[in-house]
């Protein structure tokens, strides 16, 4: 089946197993031009022969305070320029001036591993003129690493940067710390544009080397500093969040896998902070001591390293202005690139991940994961790490009440599958630990301790009792999303929702 | 549901959310509040609510408890009226004196529903061994500082010494009766140093449990009366040399050097019951 705007060859979701094998190739980028600041944006634009088709990336590091996009794209749109891709790792409210050009034409296709707000919105509603592309953050690294992806320009905002192009998010008055998810952007697009609020003479420590970086633009501001660590950092106080993550704690502390050395990943939400803060505890009461923590960093990991209690962190993305003060000061606290967090094609930090905490909209009885939609379809999110990360860890945990304001978590079936089931090994609810029947192994842990241990289907009874089973949700057949999985198959595509099917 | 009273947690009867949760939260007990937490507008509508929950979703595993409005008030009758239609385990009332208690005893009396009764006033705590004796129906009593200390006139302190007399008293009348007694909710949600100290004073004196406000003491709260691995381990063993004992015919015996009388025992019986009851040891264990 052909999908509008989408690879012909590509291949279905064939497993984790699949021997899919991308072809990879090299960065031959050396700019060593002592010549690359620009006036401004339209000054660099003036110079690039623009071409409809074109794709522009750009990084989403300064979050939901981000200016780049917006401005790149306000003077894009004054050139004539059509048919434009957004290759993004993440798309915010923020980024709202989008919908006009997707709506004008000028934008056709999104790549991003994450989208929400008003452009997610116009996707659903199949406003875009081609899918819309959602893959991981691992598989964007692989997609730009392989080929399979040319990046005309890439815009990367950059926090400080010298008169050489060499970029660090680790100072300036938009520090976010690690800019992990523009590394490989940098490397590979034909044109690399730097725009910085701090343009300083020589910079010492930098996360991308400046004969990657082509134009050099300094800006009045890139971001606006409130929305920049714009993800959840507080500890929930909810008392139903509470037990879950307590729970979560016990199934590490049980699962065989709590022992020195250890590594461990954990997102922003409030009960996955709050798994951080009990597992820290519990790291205590029993003398336990970590190898490294993984992923998008916050201030409560960042507490762990200061004291001990993890050797390393390896850090693709700061989540608060902690982390970010952390890994400016901290030779422990490590930047490290998309790819070497998750890209199948590189030796990366989560092939040897221990634990990981995650969130889920909807799990269904095989355990497959949806974080791209909502419960009633619309695009809401989507893998981020998600599915990357599931793969690498040797204990999977998804943390989730079992249900939430009437609407049930479990399903027979998820709208949208981001992560296959047989990466999912634990799900943990207020009301129960459900663990995945392929981990015999951890079945057979779980058996004598007090935990309160229940199938999948047993939960989903409890939920169905309580709350009800919701209405399947009718969808045109216009699809308006492909998904990937980080090996580039399709592992689930969105189809519009049907207009009269209000959810 | 086991006798166990550890934790009682007071959940609004007006907040659907919480309401619907009310079991996951490790509770022994759980009072359904229609008193203090449900403002005088929204009592028809909190009592509508909690009955259609209590008639439409099952809690599970946890002791039901429903705090009624005050004998004294327009919304007391009401409120028996329809839950006393329900199948809840007690009923708790909230200032309690003897003529009230003799009325809600007359009330509840073609139905399996029981009372605690709520010791917050001077002239409770004074009364309170007549109170608890007024009827086999009542099965114990919660003490409620706060209301006490505006009736004593005095401040309600994080230390309690203003207490220390009520406490003192209730649990001695409920032990003469052989009716449970619980503890002042440790009103500091964020305390978490302050309320283990508050409980472990409690059960120091005497009390089998304590009242919360808030879930997230409820853990604290367990654990500090849940009993010790040392308490389980010597009660382990005191059973093991009765047995012992029995087996070779002697009345009396002695462990680790001190002689093992009946009291010791009967307290080693119910660390093991208590321990069994809770999951802290399985059957065969002991």
């Amino acid at each position: 089946m052909d999908i509008l705007g989408y690879k012909k060859d590509y291949q279905l979701f064939a497993g984790t197993r699949s021997k899919i094998k991308p072809s990879i190739i090299k960065s031959s980028k050396n700019n060593q031009s002592n010549n690359k600041k620009r006036l401004s944006i339209k000054h660099v634009l003036d110079e690039i022969a623009l071409k409809d088709g074109m794709t522009l990336s750009f990084h989403h590091h300064l979050r939901n305070g981000d200016y780049i996009l917006n401005m790149v794209m306000e003077e894009i749109t004054r050139r004539n320029v059509k048919d434009v891709t957004i290759f993004a790792s993440s798309i915010f409210p923020c980024h709202k001036d989008l919908v006009k050009y997707i709506e004008q034409g000028i934008v056709t296709q999104i790549y991003a591993a994450f989208i929400s707000g008003p452009v997610s919105e116009a996707i659903s509603e199949g406003k875009l003129k081609k899918v819309a592309v959602m893959h991981t953050h691992g598989g964007r690294a692989r997609i730009v690493e392989s080929g399979e992806l040319t990046i005309d320009l890439a815009f990367i905002g950059a926090p400080t940067c010298d008169q050489t192009g060499n970029i660090t998010g680790k100072i300036g008055k938009s520090a976010c710390g690690s800019i992990g998810y523009a590394v490989t952007d940098a490397h590979f697009a034909k044109t690399t544009i730097a725009i910085t609020d701090n343009l300083v003479d020589e910079l010492d420590d930098f996360q991308i080397g400046g004969q990657y970086i082509d134009y050099i633009v300094e800006v009045d501001a890139i971001g606006d500093s409130k929305g920049i660590v714009s993800g959840t950092t507080e500890i929930t106080k909810n008392p139903i969040g509470l037990k879950i993550a307590k729970l979560a704690t016990d199934v590490i502390k049980y699962s065989g896998y709590f022992k020195n050395g250890f590594s461990f990943q954990t997102g922003a939400g409030g009960t996955s902070l709050a798994v951080s803060e009990y597992l820290k505890k519990l790291m205590k009461d029993e003398n336990i001591k970590g190898s490294y923590a993984l992923g998008g960093i916050t201030s409560y990991i960042v507490d762990m390293l200061k004291e001990g209690l993890f050797e390393k962190l390896y850090d693709v993305q700061c989540f608060d202005l902690g982390s970010v003060e952390s890994i400016a000061t901290n030779p422990n606290h490590i930047a490290i690139s998309a790819s070497k967090y998750a890209n199948i094609l590189d030796d990366c930090l989560i092939n040897n991940l221990d634990f990981v905490i995650l969130g889920a909209t909807e799990i269904d009885l095989d355990f497959n994961v949806n974080v791209t939609t909502t419960s009633t379809g619309e695009i809401m999110g989507g893998s981020g790490g998600h599915s990357d990360t599931a793969y690498g860890a040797k204990v999977t945990i998804v943390v989730s009440q079992l249900f939430n304001a009437r609407i049930p978590v479990i399903k027979n079936k998820v709208i949208c599958k981001t992560t296959p089931g047989e990466t999912v090994d634990v799900l943990v609810t207020e009301r129960g630990i459900a663990i995945n029947p392929l981990r015999t192994d951890l079945v057979e842990k779980f058996k004598n301790t007090n935990l309160p241990i229940k199938t999948i289907e047993e939960l989903k009874a409890i939920s169905d009792n309580l709350v009800g089973i919701p209405k399947e949700i009718d969808f045109d057949d216009k699809i308006v999303a492909v998904v990937e999985y980080r090996d580039g198959t399709v592992i689930d595509v969105i189809h519009k929702k049907n207009i009269n099917n209000k959810g | 549901m086991t006798n166990i009273r550890r934790s009682m947690l007071f959940i609004p009867g007006n907040n659907p959310g919480m309401l619907q949760s009310a079991d996951v939260f490790n509770a022994d007990s759980i009072i359904i509040d229609l008193e203090d937490s449900v403002a005088i507008d929204e009592k028809d509508s909190a009592r509508t609510l909690v009955t259609e929950l209590l008639k439409s979703v099952p809690i599970n595993n946890v002791e039901t408890i429903v705090r009624i409005n005050p004998f004294d008030t327009p919304f007391y009758e009401k409120d028996i009226e329809v839950i006393k239609k329900t199948n809840i385990d007690m009923i708790l009332l909230p200032k309690a004196t003897i003529e009230s208690i003799k009325d809600l005893d007359e009330r509840l009396k073609d139905t399996k529903i029981q009372i605690m009764v709520l010791i917050e006033t001077s002239l409770g705590v004074h009364q309170v061994f007549d109170i608890l004796n007024t009827t086999n129906r009542c099965l114990g009593l919660m003490l409620g500082g706060e209301d006490l200390c505006v009736d004593l006139n005095c401040a309600r302190t994080k230390s309690g010494e203003e207490l220390l007399y009520a406490r003192m008293h209730v649990v001695n009348s409920s032990r003469a009766l052989r009716k449970f007694v619980i503890d002042t909710p440790f009103t500091d949600t964020n305390d978490f140093e302050g309320l283990t100290k508050d409980t472990y004073f409690a059960k120091s004196i005497g009390f089998d449990g304590k009242a919360s406000i808030n879930p997230r003491q409820i853990d604290t709260i367990n654990s500090v009366f849940n009993p010790t691995e040392a308490e389980i381990n010597h009660a382990k063993r005191v059973i093991e040399a009765k047995d012992l004992a029995l087996e070779a015919g002697k009345g009396v015996f002695s462990l680790d050097g001190k002689m093992v009388d009946l009291p010791i025992i009967k307290r080693a019986e119910k660390v093991i019951d208590t321990a069994l009851k809770i999951g802290l040891m399985k059957i065969g264990e002991e």
